[in-house]
């Protein structure tokens, strides 16, 4: 049949000469070989003591942002938790009492934030979903852990530390 | 025998057993590192500087491991099968000649725990021995998949060992002796009248068959198909844990240890090293000196061995036959042959 | 002296275990044993190389055959087969023939003188290489032609014949 594509390569495959047979040329190339990648540079990155940048649109560990005065940005409008699909959000809203407006910018803040990172997907849909700019996944990748409950991250891990101390 | 002999003689066991002990813990650490390096990685390098003590913490974690004994295997077989394996391992370095002698006063102390006059054919028993450890063991643990590993063990060594005695016997003819130490006198220096020394010149194709037999009868890729893993699981220690693993895979580096020592000695010179009395030494100072040389050669060898295993991929099994059979025992008949011709034309 | 009875009792007591093991892979094992105590009483007798030459064909590659074809057989589930009354019968009989033989030999036996080598180095591979070479050169050759009709035939017995097949 006509090849369409005309891409069609023919392979030959003849009969191996004798040093082909004999198989040690091929083992000597083949150790050479090996020898040059034995003094190579290691590509190796020992993870804890050396880390490899991130991309630019890595997504790691959420963060609730401050604004310019310290004041936290959430107001608890809930969006982030409705748009996330794998339903990793939870929240408790409270209205901010007097006495609080250096501690949170809207009326209302979220007295509990928490967000399960076992279920968390990394998908950033809650970042977009933002309308105060609150919530950002610019963190670290999130660590291990030995029990499921210490993977539900509250606000003491995940709003950003305070300005200025 | 005087007592001192006796002594002596026992402290050289215990350190010859020392250095083989802690050559086949190193060449375990050895392994990971060559293969790393060979793979543009960096290895194991969390246990003490550099990782070096990592063959401490590999063997604490095999003695603490759980020890398992399957319900239906025979359990005094199956516990007999590594202790065959590391004992054959460890008796083969009785004959091989690790210097000169060192005089101490007036002790002459050689550096060899015994010279029998059939060294080389001792060393031959042993390997051949080698086999009941791995087959016991595959047999007791009343698995197909050991089974399967004992039994390819069995055939792939005794179809290797034949070649490797015609290897030898070209080898012999040459020598005209069966003592190691005799054999590594003879190799003296590196040049005299002419030509070169050490056995490897005299017998290019006998070492080249001799080598390619020591990768098959220790198991090592690319003739590793007793434990071939992407076939029959772990092969004949598929059952095994604990330090009985262990003991299986000590064996095979002990394995490597005194095969290169047997390859360095009977074909490489053994201890002896290039201009060895022109340097104006004393003689224990020239015997030190050619132990170092014994073991640069002998570790030359295993990184040999790591080489060829990162290079070169394992054999289908009846390729290994074939080549045993159908290439290996022809050639070395042609080499017997060849050397016979020779020597009788150059006598 | 006693080391030879000793080392005789063991060839003994493991030749005897090997013919009453059940398993066969067991008996196979003992007859190992016993092939080593004969190695060692040939140590004792100052013949290095026909011990070491017990060893390795003996121990080393005839007994790994039997042991290799006992595995493959897969005799482990005690099924002996079924004897008749007449090799019953027929194996008293033998029994009873030996018995009467061993009888009458032993009847015979006196103490004799202990054999002294006239060369204690007979046995050493040198002079062994002497002699065999020399005074019994012509035995020698005729037994190895014998191995090389032996290997022949077994060459022409495994060779598939290209008519049949």
């Amino acid at each position: 049949m006509e090849s369409l594509s005309n891409k069609k390569k023919l392979i030959e495959s003849k009969p191996l000469n004798f040093w082909e047979r004999a198989y040690l040329p091929a083992i000597l190339s083949g150790l050479s070989i090996t020898m040059k990648h034995f003094f190579r540079k290691p590509v190796t990155i020992s993870y804890p003591e050396e880390k490899r940048e991130f991309s630019e649109n890595f997504r790691g560990m959420h963060s609730l942002k401050r604004d310019e005065n310290g004041k936290e940005r959430c107001t608890a409008c809930g969006l982030c938790a409705l748009s996330c699909p794998a339903e990793a959000i939870t929240m408790i809203a409270a209205e901010r009492q007097k006495g609080e407006e250096h501690l949170y910018r809207e009326e209302k803040y979220a007295a509990v934030y928490e967000i399960n990172m076992l279920r968390c997907i990394f998908c950033g849909l809650c970042e977009e979903a933002c309308p105060k700019e609150a919530i950002y996944l610019d963190g670290d990748i999130v660590p291990a852990d030995y029990l499921r409950k210490d993977f539900i991250y509250g606000k003491d891990k995940l709003v950003e530390a305070p300005l200025n101390q | 025998m005087e007592l001192a002999d006796i002594i002596i003689k026992f402290v050289l066991i215990v350190i010859i057993f020392a250095i083989s002990l802690v050559v086949a813990m190193y060449s375990t650490y050895a392994e990971r590192k060559v293969a790393a390096f060979f793979q543009d990685r960096i290895g194991p390098n969390r246990a003490g500087p550099w990782g070096i003590l990592q063959p401490l913490a590999d063997g604490g974690k095999m003695f603490l491991k759980e020890e398992i004994i399957p319900t239906n295997a025979s359990a005094f077989l199956f516990i007999a099968g590594p202790s065959l394996a590391i004992l054959t391992a460890c008796i083969g370095s009785a004959v091989i000649p690790w210097g000169q002698h060192l005089t101490i006063g007036s002790h002459v102390i050689d550096l060899q725990v015994t010279d029998i006059n059939v060294g080389v054919l001792y060393i031959f028993g042993v390997v051949s021995l080698g086999v009941y450890g791995v087959m016991i063991g595959g047999w007791a643990s009343n698995n197909k998949y050991s089974l399967l590993g004992a039994i390819r063990a069995a055939s792939q060594n005794i179809s290797y060992e034949i070649s490797m005695g015609l290897s030898i016997i070209a080898l012999l003819m040459l020598t005209g002796t069966l003592s190691l130490r005799e054999i590594a006198e003879q190799q003296h220096g590196f040049w005299s009248h002419g030509w070169f020394t050490w056995n490897v010149f005299r017998q290019p194709l006998g070492f080249l068959i001799f080598i390619v037999c020591a990768f098959a009868e220790t198991n090592r890729t690319p003739f590793d198909l007793p434990e071939c893993e992407t076939e029959l699981v772990g092969g004949y220690h598929t059952e095994y844990s604990s330090m009985k693993l262990g003991f299986y895979l000590f064996a095979e580096y002990i394995n490597m240890f005194i095969s290169s020592a047997v390859m360095a000695t009977l074909y490489f010179g053994g201890y002896n090293f290039p201009f060895m009395h022109h340097l104006g030494l004393t003689e224990n100072w020239v015997t030190i000196l050619g132990v170092i040389a014994l073991f640069a050669k002998i570790i030359f060898f295993i990184f040999f061995f790591m080489w060829v295993r990162w290079t070169i991929p394992r054999f289908r099994y009846d390729q290994l036959m074939d080549l045993g059979w159908k290439i290996l025992i022809p050639l070395a008949i042609a080499n017997i042959v060849l050397t016979g011709v020779i020597g009788t034309i150059f006598k | 002296m006693n080391t030879f009875y000793f080392i005789a009792f063991l060839s003994i007591f493991f030749s005897i275990l090997v013919i009453s093991a059940k398993n066969p892979v067991h008996s196979i094992l003992y007859l190992v044993l016993t092939f080593f105590t004969f190695t060692i009483q040939y140590i004792l007798l100052n013949a290095q190389f026909l011990a070491i030459v017990n060893f390795i064909v003996y121990m080393g590659a005839i007994l790994v055959l039997f042991l290799y074809t006992l595995m493959l057989m897969n005799l482990n589930k005690d099924s002996e087969p079924f004897k008749s009354n007449i090799v019953k019968i027929a194996a008293v009989l033998g029994g009873g023939c030996l018995f009467v033989v061993l009888f009458a030999c032993f009847r015979q036996v006196g103490i004799a003188e202990p054999v002294v080598l006239k060369d204690p180095g007979l046995g050493l591979v040198k002079n062994l290489g002497k002699v065999l070479f020399n005074e019994f050169l012509l035995p020698f050759e005729i037994s190895s032609l014998l191995l090389l009709s032996a290997m022949v035939g077994a060459v022409l017995l495994a060779t598939k014949d290209p008519k049949t097949v």
